[in-house]
């Protein structure tokens, strides 16, 4: 019943944000923003073609690996935080400064560094997604019940049965909650990589379609991106739930 | 200063200077990097100047304006919405997966709308901003503990007694936390919106400087950006860390 329930809001709510759409698109004209239905024509037309192929593919490449590079990355640092608690306590207000950082104005400095590579897309991806996951990771260690580590060492577990018996499953669930927020950042980092220096790239199309000044293809490239984020979001989501109801 | 501040402070300082260090004897080409001493000079000779400041009040205007903004929207739909049980279920899905759809993507859409101005970079930041402080809200009216609406009952206070005398003061730290949020993202959204493309602005002349190759002038403009934004955060947080503390949420 209440999945039913959320199904229909979410209906809902797409339906106000289409009427809002055809709204501004009528204040504003057909230039500036085209109307929902020419796009989703246009939309038919753009996502068999080689073009968005490649471009897609170009992103997915780049995020992949930022993804698999903030995910390691950010996993290491947390579990070395949390489990040394000099370090964390060093470290952790450093990496919430770095956090709130607009990481956006260092993308120079990694250009300089790599070149207008896909190096440099991957490392300023990685670079936003790697903060949530670490900070979490540490959270997820530092915050299991001393009882729990007890009763390990009362059971005589040894070193990997504890791992995977009772360290793992007391912090996975914050740590996929991590990974989900890091998930959204590294795309975010990606994006904007592309939207500011590249010359392929879902990113890269909505400027370059802005300055042609073809807004169907510019709101279609932003639609596809948009229902990628949020199906992503929500199957990560109702796994992080799971996690979190079990314990 | 604690132990463990002194540490941090040591570890910072030893960062920078291995920088410093790695510079000066031309481990790293200075086209890529150069020295934080050198940064931090050409920052004072810049400031000095005042070449660079109208662009910085510009983007630092923008940047209280929409968390202002939306500090202020936020906070009234926030209360609106908590009033409203069955518009915030219905929310509720909006409010999961904002933060999590890159809506930046529509920046490029709001310059086709509204032109390259400082509208669309105004929009950005409080789009990015707003809702931060509309879940603060939800959180803050969620958590004003029962028996103070019984205190409120039992001294006959009237609905605007009440809401300002015990639901604001008590709803009064997340509240801020939201404060916080939305001042740290209106922040990177006005910058990055400034970095893509903008007429004018901080981050606009840090991407100018980058492809003109001015390697003194980009990172002094980053260094003055790092130290503002650190500065601000590091403020918000002590405050929102002693009101915390004071209201028993956080233990000192």
């Amino acid at each position: 019943m209440t999945a039913h329930r959320r199904t229909t809001d979410t209906l809902i709510i797409v339906a106000v944000i289409l009427v809002a759409w055809q709204a501004v698109h009528q204040a504003v004209g057909g230039t500036a923003l085209p109307a929902p239905l020419p796009t989703l024509a246009y939309l038919a037309k753009f996502l068999p073609t080689a073009r968005f192929a490649a471009n897609a593919w170009a992103t997915l490449v780049c995020f992949f690996y930022a993804l698999i590079l903030a995910y390691a990355l950010g996993l290491a640092i947390g579990i070395w935080m949390g489990t040394n608690a000099l370090s964390g306590a060093v470290g952790e207000p450093i990496l919430i400064s770095l956090y709130t950082l607009p990481k956006v104005t260092l993308y120079p400095v990694v250009l300089l560094i790599f070149g207008l590579s896909i190096s440099g897309r991957v490392t300023f991806g990685a670079m936003h997604g790697v903060l949530p996951v670490a900070l979490l990771t540490m959270n997820a260690i530092r915050n299991i019940p001393t009882v729990y580590l007890k009763s390990a060492r009362a059971l005589q577990l040894t070193r990997s049965q504890t791992i995977f018996t009772v360290l793992l499953p007391a912090t996975l669930p914050e740590v996929v909650s991590g990974l989900r927020i890091g998930f959204s950042l590294t795309l975010l980092g990606v994006l904007l990589a592309e939207m500011f220096a590249a010359k392929q790239g879902l990113g890269f199309l909505i400027i370059n379609a802005m300055q042609l000044l073809q807004g169907e293809e510019m709101m279609t490239v932003a639609v596809v991106l948009f229902v990628f984020a949020a199906a992503a979001n929500a199957l990560l989501l109702a796994i992080d739930h799971r996690l979190h109801r079990r314990v | 200063m604690s132990r463990i501040g002194w540490i941090r402070l040591a570890v910072i300082a030893a960062a920078v200077g291995l920088i410093e260090v790695a510079c000066r004897a031309s481990l790293v080409d200075h086209r890529v990097l150069i020295p934080p001493s050198e940064m931090a000079d050409a920052l004072v000779r810049l400031l000095i100047s005042g070449q660079a400041n109208d662009q910085i009040a510009r983007t630092f205007a923008i940047v209280a304006a929409a968390a202002l903004i939306s500090v202020a929207a936020g906070f009234a739909l926030g209360a609106a919405i908590h009033a409203l049980p069955r518009l915030r279920q219905a929310l509720d899905p909006l409010f999961a997966s904002y933060y999590a759809v890159p809506i930046f993507i529509f920046y490029p859409v709001m310059i086709a709308i509204f032109g390259l101005s400082v509208v669309p970079i105004l929009l950005m930041g409080v789009a990015t901003a707003v809702v931060a402080m509309i879940l603060a809200t939800l959180t803050g009216l969620d958590r004003i503990p029962r028996v103070l609406a019984k205190v409120a009952r039992v001294h006959r206070m009237g609905r605007l007694a009440t809401a300002l005398k015990i639901n604001l003061p008590a709803a009064a730290p997340h509240l801020f936390t939201g404060v916080k949020l939305a001042v740290s993202y209106a922040f990177i959204a006005v910058i990055a919106s400034e970095f893509i493309l903008a007429p004018a602005g901080l981050g606009r002349i840090i991407a100018d400087a980058y492809s003109d190759f001015d390697n003194r002038r980009m990172y002094a403009l980053m260094l003055l950006l790092i130290i503002v934004a650190t500065a601000v955060n590091l403020a918000l947080h002590a405050v929102d860390r002693r009101w915390a503390e004071r209201r028993g949420i956080l233990k000192p």
